[in-house]
């Protein structure tokens, strides 16, 4: 998928005009930060389980040559087939050839953010492969051509009204406006393309390195349908996502559902391990698994090591006041919210994406939710040094910096510059102690009024107190 | 140097020595395979699973006889108005469905009666096929867990996974039994019956269902619209 960071202003002054995706976004947070709340207290003691879970993302990653390894080697011994890609270009490559191989015509996919980051349904179309998006948010956004804007929930930024026409238009079947029956016309339409699919295509949300399986959770079941019916699938993953044992996975999934979506547990939760036996008669005969690094690998042993433990439930974007207001498009690639404002820089290059380190008020609320305890707003303050350090901030912010940090070094004109300025807003503020427009900070008071201080600088309260 | 390589040389460049776990440690957490935090083990099984099962929208009935079955599943079908034809799981197969009204075939078929093409890509195709048209699915499971309320099927030649999958309605039959209290519990059974998981292990925890259409809640996405758990002692 393109990176569009770069446009990040532009497209939040779009967003937050836009009224349809407003509404939408007020949705996400009753259902998600409230469903969250609302399950996460099951957890018997959620720190230790939040503790445990980070140590065993980190003993992933901190020995995550030997995982990967052992992955391979009992997926292997069981019959999957492990392909390596460097980039997403590898990864269209390496599935092209598979179909193929199998003479694949067509396809049936589930959701898979790491396909997203290849690309891999327009190169499947161009090498004559015909797919077909079976989540049922990803076949609206495949309909629509869109993109994702939530790594949950993709089609959040949509109303009913508006997949409704879009049902009515491509299906050509009369307009529906009642959910369930939206729903119930996507799977009937749906159902012969898994029936008939030659190849499976998913994500995973793990690997087990013990037993050399992949792990997908879903509700809709679209998950187990591409993976069980056609002759063949492919799993395609980041490099990250190796765990040790079953044990381990299941520490995860105590909190991946709860923190994602507010449930106890998703619908389905699958381990797939090899391929059919010859006395079964289901599951696909072929099974390849693709590792994607795609930047991932140069995040290993340094100061953004911790970012890997991210298991995509997106509570950060969810809880994320940007994100809120926002909604994902704006971020201008696959990860939006607070993951993708570290994930997209680091891995597609810090200075495609210059603002995205910068969207956040770095309040805290998505490292407070993250259930494998990233240090997201700390990650975020790491990227801005690291755009200080290269000259990427602008010579406005530079100058505003250095002028404040020389003040600050300088305790009495200091005290004398601000005893001056509190006293000049507050006369700007007048009675209504709100300032409509403030010289050089035009970008902040063009949405919204700047309050005025009272007038007095906290020194010379604090002085005023010790003499009562 | 092919990319597998080249990945794995970048991590073992930079990975933080420090950090790195010895052979022993891995050996160790392979073989002893620790658990992490747990819920407190509920007084009662049966009434935990009952209630998560019931949360997450499945359908209960109990009986202590597998006789009774058929006919607690055409009262089922027929009080929801639902076609009361299916597929079974062989091992169900010689349950009187027939007396009880219902019209349900053995899925796979039973050898002796109705030999299937050989094992492949043609016995797959009629399965598929002929599955597809059925509404009611009706299986056993692995084991069942109390904490999510969650069944733990196998795949395998006479359990296979499109039975709980393909219908609109998928019934499972339980013996209590079998229930254990967390998926630790159950993967310690399966290390314990079985020498490794088989092609796939599927935890089925309710009907399908999608909320991505304003975050709404629809039962029945593309897997079964219901789910009916029977919990019966099943003699092995």
């Amino acid at each position: 998928m393109q990176n569009t960071s770069l446009q990040f202003k532009k497209q939040v002054t779009i967003k937050l005009a836009d009224v349809r995706l407003q509404d939408a976004l007020s949705r996400l947070q009753s259902r998600f930060v409230g469903g969250r709340a609302a399950v996460i207290s099951e957890i018997h003691d959620l720190e230790e389980t939040r503790i445990a879970a980070a140590a065993i993302r980190d003993h992933a990653l901190n020995n995550l040559d030997y995982w990967l390894q052992h992955f391979e080697q009992q997926a292997t011994a069981r019959g999957a087939i492990v392909h390596w890609a460097e980039t997403g270009d590898d990864v269209n490559r390496i599935v092209t050839e598979i179909a193929a191989l199998h003479n694949v015509k067509t396809a049936a996919k589930s959701k898979s953010m790491v396909s997203e980051e290849c690309g891999l349904n327009d190169a499947l179309e161009e090498a004559g492969v015909a797919v077909m998006e079976t989540d049922l948010g990803e076949y609206i956004l495949q309909l629509a051509h869109e993109a994702p804007s939530h790594i949950v929930a993709p089609v959040v930024h949509k109303n009913k009204e508006e997949i409704a026409d879009l049902f009515a238009e491509k299906h050509h079947t009369p307009r529906k406006t009642d959910i369930a029956e939206l729903c119930r016309e996507a799977r009937e339409i749906l159902r012969p393309a898994f029936l008939n699919a030659d190849m499976g295509i998913s994500g995973a949300n793990f690997l087990i390195a013990e037993t050399g399986s992949a792990l997908i959770v879903t509700n809709e079941g679209n998950g187990r349908l591409v993976t069980t019916l056609p002759r063949v699938h492919v799993a395609i993953t980041g490099i990250e996502k190796v765990v040790p044992t079953l044990e381990d996975v299941t520490t995860l999934l105590r909190l991946l559902p709860r923190s994602a979506t507010g449930q106890s547990i998703t619908n389905y939760v699958s381990v797939l391990t090899g391929t059919k036996k010859p006395e079964d008669h289901d599951g696909p005969e072929h099974f390849h698994i693709i590792l994607l690094d795609n930047g991932r690998s140069s995040l290993i042993g340094g100061d953004m090591q911790e970012m890997l433990r991210c298991i995509r439930c997106g509570a950060c974007m969810n809880h994320c006041p940007v994100y809120q207001n926002i909604g994902g498009h704006a971020y201008g690639w696959v990860y939006p919210g607070p993951m993708g404002s570290i994930l997209t820089p680091v891995l597609g290059g810090i200075e495609n994406s210059p603002d995205l380190p910068n969207a956040s008020t770095l309040c805290g609320a998505c490292a407070v939710v993250c259930p494998v305890k990233i240090p997201l707003p700390d990650l975020l303050r790491k990227l801005r040094e690291k755009q200080m350090q290269l000259g990427m901030k602008s010579r406005q912010e530079t100058f505003m910096l250095k002028a404040w940090a020389w003040l600050a070094l300088h305790p009495r004109l200091y005290a004398k510059a601000t005893a001056i300025g509190v006293r000049m807003l507050k006369l700007i503020g007048g009675n209504k102690k709100l300032i409509h427009t403030l010289p050089g900070a035009g970008g902040w008071t063009d949405g919204r009024d700047f309050p005025a201080p009272a007038g007095k600088t906290f020194r010379e309260l604090y002085q005023q107190g010790k003499h009562k | 140097m092919n990319a597998r390589e080249k990945i794995l040389a970048r991590i073992r460049n930079t990975q933080n020595p420090a950090a790195v776990a010895t052979a022993q440690t891995i050996a160790s957490h392979l073989a002893k395979h620790p658990r992490g935090p747990l819920p407190p083990q509920p007084n009662n099984l049966l009434a935990c699973f009952k209630e998560r099962a019931l949360k997450l929208s499945s359908d209960i009935l109990e009986t202590n006889n597998i006789n009774d079955v058929p006919a607690l599943v055409a009262k089922y079908l027929n009080e929801r108005k639902l076609p009361i034809r299916g597929v079974c799981w062989p091992a169900l197969a010689t349950l009187r469905w027939n007396d009880a009204g219902l019209e349900i075939q053995s899925h796979p078929a039973l050898p002796l009666h109705n030999p299937l093409p050989q094992a492949g890509e043609e016995a797959n195709e009629l399965l598929r096929k002929f599955n597809d048209n059925d509404l009611v699915g009706i299986t056993g499971a692995f084991c069942a867990i109390a904490e999510t309320g969650t069944l733990m099927m196998l795949s395998g030649a006479d359990t296979p996974a499109t039975t709980s999958l393909l219908p609109e309605t998928h019934i499972a039959a339980i013996d209590p039994k079998r229930i254990v209290a967390t998926m630790e519990d159950a993967w310690d059974l399966l290390r314990s019956e079985n020498k490794q998981p088989p092609r796939a292990v599927n935890f089925i925890s309710g009907p399908s269902r999608t909320a991505d259409i304003e975050q709404t809640v629809t039962l029945g996405a593309h897997g079964p619209y219901r789910v009916l758990l029977i919990l019966v002692p099943i003699n092995e």
